[in-house]
C-alpha cells in the first residue's frame, strides 16, 4: 500500500452518480458512477475522444451534465450560480495548454484569486503565492511574465496558482500534454509532491509510470463510459476488458 | 477489487428538454429570468419596427401606374423608381443605344464566372480574355467607333457608371497596388522613399480631397489644348487612391510569405523578376485576395463620391430624380432603394469573400 | 581549407554592369532624373495656364477678405465682409474637428454596445445586432448621409408644427433647438463643484486601492465616482439658488432665434458618422474579445473568480490589445468621411475652403494643400499615438 494510500478516509470529496451528458444529439458521456474519498488520487486515461476531458470538466462546472447527480464536497452541482462558485473556490484546476494570464506577472497570477475571491489583504497574498512558488521550485520568476517562461515553468505556475486558492481537490487535464519532453518530469515531480502531501487529485493523463507511482486507482475510459476501474497493480498487470487490453498495449509499446 | 463493464450503454436520446425546439428556445431565449425579459422586450420592438417597414414598403406600398397621383396608397410610391428605372440603369446613354451596355455586362460575366469559378483548370485563357481582351471590347461597345455611334462619357450614368468606374479603378489598381507594394520592400532607398510617401500621403487624405485634385488640379497641369474628360479624371483619382490602398493589402500578403520561398528561390538561380513571378507573387496574391475582394467592396462604395464632383452615378441619378419636381417628397423611397442596391451587391461580395476564404484555408490545412 | 580556384583572385573586378550595387545606383539615379522631368514639365504647364487664366500664386490670399457666408460658426467670430480666406480655414479645421470628435464618441459607444450585443447567448439580441452591422457596413456612407438629411432631417415640419418637448425643446427642420444656459452671479460654483467631483474620485480611487492592498476588502469605485462627479454640480447649483437663467429660443413662422440651436447639417452628419463608424467599430470589439482564447475564461472560472472581474481583469486587458489599433484606424477613417459633409451643405474644411474659397480664388494647388496638408497632421498624431500605445502594452515575451 502507497504512503499517499493510507492518507485517504472515509469522507466522499466527490459523488458522481448516474452522470449522462449529450453534445446535441451525440450521447457523449453514458452513465459515469464515481466516487472520489478524501485523499484519494484517481487517474482516468483513455484513447482521444473517450470524454474523459469532459467527464472532469463536469466536475467544476467548465461544461454542464444533463442528467444525473455530480456532488463536490457534499454540494450539488446545479445551474445554482452560487453553489457553483462554492465549488470552483474548493477544485483547483489545472489545463493542458496552462492558460496563465499573459498581461499579469507570475505572482499577479497567483494572487489575482486570493484577492478578488477571497478578498485577502495583497501583502498575505504575496507570501502565499511566494511560499506555493517555492514548493513548485521556481520563486525567482515571480516577476516575470508568464511569455518569458518555458512550458515546464508555466504549467508548475499554473499549479502553484491553483494551489493558492487551497483547494480541498485538485484536477489535472491533460497537464504534461502540450509539454516538450524534457520539460515533463519537472511537471510530474511536482504533482508526485502533491500527491504525498494528501491532496485530493483526479487526473487526466497518458502518463502510465506517474499512474503507477502515485494513484490508488485508475480507470479506463473508452466512448464515453467507464469501462474499468481497478488499483494500478491489478490494472496494468491483469486488466479484464479487452478494449483495456488493447488500449493498453498500444500506449505501453509506444511509452 | 476491479470494477469492468462489459456490455456498451445503449445510445440514449437527450432528454426533451435539451434538444429540438424546446432544447434550442430554453438555451437560447430563455436560458435566465433576464434573458426571458429581455427577449420579450426585444421581440416586441422589432415586430413593430419590421411590421412598420413592411407597411411602407411593401402592404401598403404603390407599384402600378405612371405618374405621382397613382400613388394613392400610404406607403411607399415605387412607381417614382419603375418609371425612372432606365435612367436609374443607364444614366443619359440613348435609348436606342442601351443594348450594348447589356452585351457588355452579359460578356463581363461570362469572363468572370469562368476566371473565378473551378470549371475550367486552367485560368490563363478565361484571364487573358477577362483583362485584356474584353476591356477593348468594352471600349468600343460603350464609347463608340468601329460602325457603332459615338456615345460621349458625359452621357454614361446610373448603375452604369458606377460599375464603369469600380471595374476600372480595381482594374488599374492592382498592378500599380503590386508595383508600388514591391518598391515599398525595395532595398533601393529612392524607390522606396517615393513609394513609402505616395502610400502614405493618399492613406492620409480624404477621397474627396484626392477627387477634387484629380479634377481640378489635372488641367492645370497639362499643356494648353490637352483636355481630360471628367470621366478620365475621376477615374485617375479614384484609381491612384485604390492603388494606394491596394499597395498595402499586397505588402500584407509579401510579408505573410516565409523569407525562405524567396531564399529558395535565388538559390535556385533565378533573377529577381523570374522569382517574383513564378514563386513570389502567385503565393502573396492568392493570400490577399480575401482583402483584395474587400478593398474592392470598399472601392464600390466611394464610387459614390463622385456625386460632389459632378458625374451621375446611381446614388446621383436617384438624388436628382427625387429633386425632379414631379416627384417631390419620394426622398425615402429613392435612398432606401439606393441603399438596397448597394447592399445587395456588398453583401454578395463579402459572403463571396468569406466563401473564397474557407476555399483556400482547406488548402493549406492538411 | 583555402583551395585556389584558377582564374579568380582577391577583389576581382567585375564588370560594372553586372555589379548588382551599380545597376541599383544607375536605377535609382534614372527614377530621380525621371522624377525630376516630371515635375519640371507640371509645373510648367501649370505656371503657363494660372497665367493665362489669372489666378494668382502663393498665400497672399489668405489675409484677403472671404466675402461668403458660413453656416456654421463655432466659437469664433465670423463676419462676411471682414473675416479673410484664412479665418475660413479656421472655422473649416474647428467644424471638422468638432464633428469629428463627437461622431468619435458616439460611434465608440455604439461600437462597444454593439458588439458586446454580438456576443449575447440570447439569439434575438445577437442576431439584431448582427442585422445592424451587416446593414450599415454595407450601405455607402453618402447614401446613408443623404438619408439622414434628405429624407429625414429635413422632413421634420416646419418651425410652427415643431415636435415639442415641454414648451422649450423643439425638433423641426431647421434643427433641434433648447434653452441656452446664461449664467448669473455665482455660476462658478458648478464648474468649480464639477472639478472637486473629478479630483475627489481621483483620490477616492487611490484610497480604496490601497484599503483593498492592505484588509482585502473591495471599494465601488465607479459607482462612488460617478456619483461625485454628477451629484456634486447638482448639489452646488442648489445651495446657489440656482445661479443661472435659461434663454428660451423664440420660435418665428420659419425660423428660430435665441437659444442653442443645433442645425440639421450637423446633426445629418454626426448620426451618419456615428452609427456608420459603429458598425465596424462593433466588428472590431466583436473580434477582439473573441481572440482571447476562451481558456483564459474557464481558468478564470476554474480559480472561483466572478464573470464580472473576469471580464474587468482578465478578459477585457487583452481584448483592448487587440482593439485598439483598427479602432484607432476607425477614428481616422471617420475624421475623414467627415469631408462628405460637403455633400450635405456642412460647413467642413472641404466645402468651405476647398469649396467655396477654391471658387473664389482660383487657388486650387495651394488650397487642395493646405487641406491635404491639415488631414496629413492628423493622421500622423493619430500614428504616433498608436506607436506609442503599442510599445507600451506589448505583452512581454522571451
Amino acid at each position: 500500500m502507497s504512503e499517499a494510500a493510507k492518507q485517504v478516509n472515509d469522507e466522499v470529496a466527490i459523488q458522481i452518480n448516474g452522470m449522462h451528458k449529450w453534445y446535441g444529439e451525440f450521447h457523449v458521456l453514458r452513465d459515469i458512477n464515481l466516487t472520489v474519498h478524501r485523499g484519494e488520487k484517481i487517474v482516468v486515461c483513455g484513447p482521444s475522444g473517450s470524454g474523459k476531458s469532459t467527464m472532469i470538466r463536469c466536475i467544476n462546472r467548465l461544461e454542464e451534465h444533463q442528467q444525473g447527480q455530480i456532488i463536490v464536497d457534499g454540494i450539488e452541482l446545479t445551474n445554482d450560480v452560487k453553489k457553483v462558485d462554492e465549488i470552483r473556490r474548493e477544485v483547483g484546476m489545472v489545463f493542458q495548454h496552462f492558460n496563465l494570464f499573459p498581461h499579469l506577472t507570475v505572482l499577479e497570477n497567483c494572487t489575482l484569486a486570493p484577492i478578488w475571491v477571497r478578498k485577502t489583504p495583497k501583502a498575505e497574498a504575496e507570501a502565499t503565492a511566494m511560499r506555493f512558488l517555492e514548493r513548485v521550485k521556481i520563486p525567482e520568476q515571480a516577476l516575470k511574465y508568464p511569455g518569458q517562461l518555458s512550458g515546464g515553468q508555466q504549467q508548475r505556475v499554473a499549479i502553484a496558482r491553483s494551489l493558492c486558492m487551497n483547494p480541498r481537490i485538485m484536477l489535472f487535464d491533460e497537464p504534461t500534454s502540450a509539454l516538450d519532453p524534457e520539460m515533463i518530469s519537472e511537471v510530474l515531480d511536482t504533482m508526485i509532491s502533491l500527491a504525498e502531501e494528501g491532496m485530493t487529485m483526479v487526473c487526466v493523463t497518458h502518463e502510465m509510470g506517474f499512474a503507477k507511482t502515485v494513484a490508488d486507482r485508475v480507470i479506463f475510459m473508452d466512448q464515453g463510459e467507464i469501462i474499468e476501474e481497478a488499483p494500478p497493480q491489478e490494472f496494468f498487470d491483469n486488466p479484464q476488458s479487452e478494449r483495456t487490453k488493447l488500449f493498453l498495449s498500444q500506449i505501453l509499446h509506444n511509452g | 477489487m476491479a470494477i469492468v463493464r462489459t456490455e456498451r450503454h445503449p445510445d440514449l436520446p437527450p432528454p426533451v428538454t435539451q434538444t429540438g425546439v424546446i432544447g434550442w428556445l430554453r438555451q437560447n431565449l430563455f436560458s435566465s429570468w433576464f434573458n426571458t425579459i429581455l427577449t420579450i422586450v426585444t421581440g416586441y420592438v422589432v415586430y413593430h419596427a419590421v411590421y412598420a417597414f413592411l407597411d411602407f414598403a411593401v402592404i401598403n406600398a404603390n407599384f402600378v401606374g405612371t405618374s405621382r397621383d397613382d400613388c394613392t396608397l400610404d406607403g411607399a410610391c415605387w412607381v417614382f423608381i419603375k418609371q425612372r428605372f432606365g435612367q436609374i440603369m443607364y444614366g443619359f446613354y440613348p435609348e436606342a443605344e442601351r443594348w450594348r451596355v447589356d452585351v457588355g455586362y452579359v460578356l463581363g460575366a461570362i469572363g468572370l464566372f469562368f476566371v473565378l469559378s473551378n470549371v475550367v483548370k486552367s485560368k490563363i485563357w478565361p484571364a487573358v480574355y477577362l483583362f485584356i481582351i474584353y476591356p477593348v471590347i468594352c471600349y468600343f461597345l460603350f464609347y463608340g467607333g468601329l460602325g457603332l455611334e459615338v456615345v460621349e462619357t458625359s452621357q454614361w450614368g446610373g448603375l452604369f457608371l458606377t460599375l464603369v468606374l469600380a471595374s476600372v479603378s480595381i482594374f488599374v489598381a492592382l498592378p500599380l497596388g503590386i508595383i508600388l507594394a514591391l518598391g515599398r520592400r525595395s532595398e533601393m532607398p529612392v524607390v522606396r522613399m517615393v513609394c513609402v510617401g505616395f502610400i502614405e500621403l493618399i492613406r492620409a487624405v480624404p477621397l474627396i480631397s484626392v477627387l477634387f485634385m484629380a479634377s481640378v488640379m489635372l488641367p492645370l497641369f497639362l499643356p494648353e489644348g490637352m483636355n481630360f474628360d471628367k470621366l478620365i479624371r475621376a477615374l485617375v483619382g479614384m484609381s491612384l487612391f485604390s492603388a494606394a490602398y491596394m499597395a498595402e493589402v499586397i505588402r500584407g500578403g509579401l510579408q505573410a510569405l516565409p523569407k525562405g520561398q524567396m531564399e529558395a528561390a535565388k538559390s535556385l538561380g533565378l533573377g529577381y523578376w523570374q522569382a517574383m513571378g513564378l514563386i513570389i507573387l502567385p503565393q502573396a496574391l492568392k493570400i490577399s485576395i480575401p482583402s483584395i475582394v474587400n478593398t474592392f467592396i470598399g472601392l464600390f462604395k466611394d464610387t459614390t463620391l463622385v456625386l460632389i464632383i459632378g458625374l451621375f452615378d446611381l446614388l446621383s441619378v436617384v438624388k436628382a430624380g427625387t429633386q425632379d419636381a414631379d416627384w417631390l417628397g419620394l426622398a425615402s423611397e429613392g435612398y432606401v432603394f439606393v441603399a438596397a442596391v448597394f447592399w445587395v451587391f456588398c453583401f454578395g461580395m463579402s459572403r463571396y469573400s468569406i466563401w473564397l476564404e474557407n476555399q483556400l484555408h482547406t488548402g493549406h490545412k492538411r | 581549407m583555402t583551395v585556389d580556384v584558377p582564374g579568380m583572385s582577391e577583389g576581382a573586378k567585375v564588370s560594372p554592369f553586372r555589379d548588382p550595387k551599380v545597376r541599383a545606383l544607375f536605377f535609382q539615379i534614372l527614377v530621380i532624373v525621371t522624377f525630376l522631368a516630371f515635375v519640371y514639365y507640371i509645373t510648367d504647364n501649370t505656371i503657363t495656364n494660372l497665367e493665362k487664366r489669372g489666378i494668382a500664386s502663393g498665400f497672399d490670399f489668405l489675409t484677403q477678405n472671404s466675402g461668403f457666408d458660413i453656416g456654421i460658426v463655432l466659437f469664433v467670430d465670423y463676419n462676411a465682409q471682414v473675416s479673410t480666406h484664412g479665418d475660413v480655414l479656421l472655422i473649416g479645421i474647428i467644424n471638422t474637428l468638432a464633428v469629428s470628435l463627437s461622431g468619435i464618441i458616439f460611434a465608440t459607444i455604439i461600437g462597444f454596445i454593439f458588439g458586446v450585443l454580438r456576443l449575447s447567448k440570447n439569439w434575438l439580441v445577437n442576431k439584431i445586432a448582427a442585422v445592424y452591422i451587416e446593414v450599415v457596413r454595407n450601405i455607402p456612407l453618402l447614401v446613408q448621409l443623404l438619408f439622414w438629411y434628405l429624407a429625414v432631417l429635413l422632413e421634420l415640419p416646419n418651425v410652427r408644427d415643431s415636435a415639442k418637448i415641454g414648451e422649450s425643446i423643439a425638433l423641426n427642420n431647421r434643427g433641434l433647438s433648447f434653452p441656452s444656459i446664461v449664467p448669473e452671479v455665482g455660476f462658478w460654483i458648478i464648474p468649480v463643484a464639477f472639478l472637486i467631483g473629478i479630483v475627489a474620485t481621483v483620490f477616492i480611487s487611490r484610497w480604496a486601492h490601497k484599503r483593498q492592498d492592505e484588509t482585502g476588502q473591495p471599494f465601488p469605485v465607479i459607482t462612488t465616482g460617478l456619483g461625485l462627479i454628477l451629484g456634486l454640480p447638482i448639489l452646488a447649483a442648489l445651495v446657489a439658488g440656482m445661479p443661472f437663467g435659461f434663454e428660451y429660443p423664440t420660435m418665428g413662422r420659419f425660423n428660430i432665434s435665441g437659444g442653442w440651436v443645433v442645425k440639421p447639417e450637423f446633426m445629418a452628419l454626426f448620426l451618419g458618422l456615428s452609427i456608420y463608424t459603429g458598425g465596424f467599430i462593433a466588428e472590431i470589439v466583436r473580434s477582439g474579445i473573441n481572440a482571447v482564447s476562451h481558456g483564459q475564461t474557464e481558468a478564470a472560472n476554474s480559480l472561483g473568480i466572478k464573470p464580472s472581474i473576469t471580464m474587468r481583469l482578465v478578459i477585457i486587458p487583452q481584448a483592448l490589445r487587440v482593439i485598439i489599433p483598427p479602432l484607432t484606424s476607425q477614428y481616422l477613417n471617420l475624421t475623414k468621411n467627415s469631408s462628405l459633409g460637403t455633400a450635405i451643405g456642412y460647413s467642413e474644411i472641404v466645402a468651405i475652403f476647398a469649396g467655396t474659397s477654391l471658387n473664389q480664388t482660383g487657388q486650387a494647388i495651394e488650397i487642395i494643400a493646405l487641406t491635404m496638408l491639415f488631414y496629413l497632421t492628423i493622421s500622423l498624431i493619430i500614428s504616433v499615438f498608436m506607436n506609442w500605445y503599442n510599445k507600451r502594452i506589448a505583452l512581454v515575451e522571451r
